[in-house]
């Protein structure tokens, strides 16, 4: 199993290339049958809603004189908006401290289950799994009332030591709050990839560098760290695109946290509050859009920096 | 693979690794204190909510069964309903996305044809593009063709998993041999005969993990369904308690009563895909890594 797909694909690619002519019409013809279905789907609800969505961002409904075409406007705005810019920018502190504390806790579970192999320790992977079998909106409400003041634990753990509570909810802490949800929820999931990538390592590797000499430590650091390279790529990527898109955990948050989090917090609540709160479809589809946009634009230009090391693109 | 070799080397050496094990032990109770919350707590009435005993333990007066009658009747009994939408949602969207995945997952590694190599860098991109961009967009659409509000604006959108396609085609190209597949012609099957009777039977750990990703997706699917549905009877399970948490957050003291009901519904949420990832681990363990070996 590899995601080395130029290592495989240009062979394959010349031998296309050469034999192009040859490709009989009825296996082009099944090849495409068997595509097609999931092409249909593709076109529907991947590439028509972003079309649509790009055409609808060039045009702005006004009560006076109704829908006109505007161009760039609608960008020019967003980029200049402040609720944008302020949520844009949170996502992208927010994607800064996630994604590396996420990926060393994941990375550290995964090696740390790679090595023990009690029952306990495959017991605690199943559970430490659990949380993404979660809803995130289920995972957002237990953290939410394990922060509130009402009936979360908080007050009676900092009490025991005579101190108040950290309110995860306030204007201050919310950012701490919800990197918890997140970890909590995504950290299992990411350490199973890790662990299924450690155990495909082949495992004379690590009796050839014993006898060399090679501690636990070197073994862990000088082999088993880059071979799963790959496989932190790849979750780096899911967390990227995971966190950009920030919508759930905050939208439920709220509610509990009165003030903390605005209807413009990230770009993905701004573009639902513009959409379906004041029926600004136009606006709205121009920042999804943008999002979108700058999105994929930074995963591909992460994946093309670290094609080399073997990410899926490369 | 090599897994059960890896697992047999190890087994030689004594139980050890004593600090390693205690740290296990501290990352287990952060993930579990949720849940246990959860649990505690869905056997506590307001009184017991709200009345300063201990969060994380039982009060005097544990009150499951109460809990989960008031959960099931509140309001003409709709968190049933939309356990049922939920349901449905997850198994049509995810069966749906899982057999769209399955066949063109097949068709990218298995033949040629003018426009593959487009098409598949086309796919890849479309795995970098993320799903809530496209929510308000369909939203419209939607709109325009009669369909929101409708359980289709809910199930169609989620057959979409270019991320699944691209799983099933890295796994079909190594697990399923084209010397196989040349046999089963070169014996007189056509391509839908080898298809469905030499290559399926060989791409079911890649089926079993793409359906779980694709109904784990659709049932905890949030933003979605909230920008299609408005009609209270067709809310998914998330819709649904995300509503009431709305209104116990907004009348904070008229609410409390809510408050319950809420945490037995987010309980009772969770259990069946808890036990759906329980009962197929020997399935999807594997599977999972697929897309991240080298």
């Amino acid at each position: 199993m590899t995601l080395q797909i130029s290592e495989t694909a240009p062979p394959r690619a010349e031998k296309t290339r050469r034999k192009a002519p040859k490709v009989p019409l009825r296996e082009q013809l099944i090849g495409w049958l068997f595509i097609g279905p999931f092409g249909v789907v593709f076109l529907a609800f991947l590439v028509a809603p972003l079309v649509y969505a790009l055409y609808l961002s060039l045009f702005r409904k006004a009560l006076i004189g109704g829908t006109s075409f505007v161009l760039l406007d609608n960008y020019t705005k967003a980029f200049t908006d402040p609720s944008f810019l302020d949520g844009a920018w949170f996502v992208i502190r927010f994607s800064l401290v996630l994604i590396p504390v996420q990926m060393l806790i994941s990375l550290a579970m995964a090696l740390i289950l790679d090595i023990v192999t009690s029952a306990f320790a495959r017991f605690s992977r199943l559970m430490i799994f659990l949380p993404y079998a979660i809803p995130a909106v289920i995972g957002a409400l237990m953290w939410g009332f394990l922060y509130s003041k009402n009936f979360g634990p908080l007050g009676d753990i900092f009490g025991l030591f005579g101190a108040s509570a950290p309110d995860f909810l306030s204007n201050d802490l919310i950012f701490y709050g919800l990197l918890n949800i997140v970890t909590w929820q995504w950290a299992g999931y990411y350490m199973i990839i890790l662990y299924a990538a450690l155990q495909g390592i082949d495992p004379t590797l690590y009796e050839a560098a014993r006898i060399d000499g090679a501690s636990t430590w070197q073994i862990t650091l000088r082999i088993k760290i880059p071979l799963i390279t790959p496989a932190l790529l790849l979750i780096l990527v899911f967390a990227l695109i995971g966190t950009l898109q920030f919508f759930n955990e905050p939208k439920i948050l709220r509610d509990l946290a009165a003030g903390a989090i605005g209807p413009d917090f990230t770009p993905n609540m701004y573009a639902y509050q513009q959409a379906f709160g004041l029926a600004n479809f136009n606006y709205g589809s121009a920042i999804s859009f943008a999002l979108g946009g700058v999105v994929f634009v930074c995963v591909y230009v992460f994946l093309f920096a670290t094609r080399k090391r073997g990410s899926f693109l490369s | 693979m090599t897994a059960h070799i890896d697992v047999a080397s190890r087994r030689r050496r004594p139980q050890r690794y004593l600090p390693l094990q205690v740290l296990l032990g501290f990352l287990l109770v952060y993930f579990l204190v949720p849940f246990w919350w959860v649990v505690v707590n869905s056997s506590k009435d307001a009184a017991g909510l709200f009345g300063g005993g201990n969060a994380l333990w039982f009060s005097d007066n544990v009150d499951f069964i109460g809990n989960l009658q008031e959960l099931f009747t509140h309001s003409g009994g709709i968190y049933a309903r939309w356990l049922l939408n939920s349901t449905l949602y997850a198994v049509v969207g995810g069966v749906g996305a899982t057999a769209l995945a399955v066949l063109a997952g097949y068709g990218f590694a298995k033949y040629r044809f003018a426009g593959r190599r487009f098409s598949f860098a086309v796919l890849l991109g479309a795995v970098m593009v993320p799903a809530t961009a496209l929510v308000i967009p369909t939203f419209i659409m939607f709109s325009r063709l009669g369909l929101t509000n409708t359980i289709w604006a809910v199930i169609l959108p989620s057959l979409l998993n270019p991320f699944g396609v691209y799983l099933m085609h890295v796994y079909v190209r190594d697990a399923v041999p084209d010397e196989l597949l040349d046999a089963a012609r070169v014996d007189g099957a056509g391509e839908v005969r080898s298809f469905l009777q030499v290559a399926l039977p060989l791409m079911r750990p890649a089926m079993v993990t793409v359906l779980l990703l694709s109904i784990v997706a659709t049932w905890n699917n949030y933003f979605l369904p909230l920008a299609m549905l408005s009609d209270n009877d067709l809310y998914p399970v998330t819709v649904g308690i995300g509503q009431w948490q709305g209104i116990a957050s907004a009348n904070n003291s008229g609410g409390t009563s809510l408050w319950s009901i809420i945490i037995m519904g987010s309980l009772v949420s969770v259990i069946p895909l808890i036990i759906a990832f329980l009962t197929l681990q020997r399935h999807w363990r594997g599977g999972l890594a697929i897309g991240s070996l080298k």
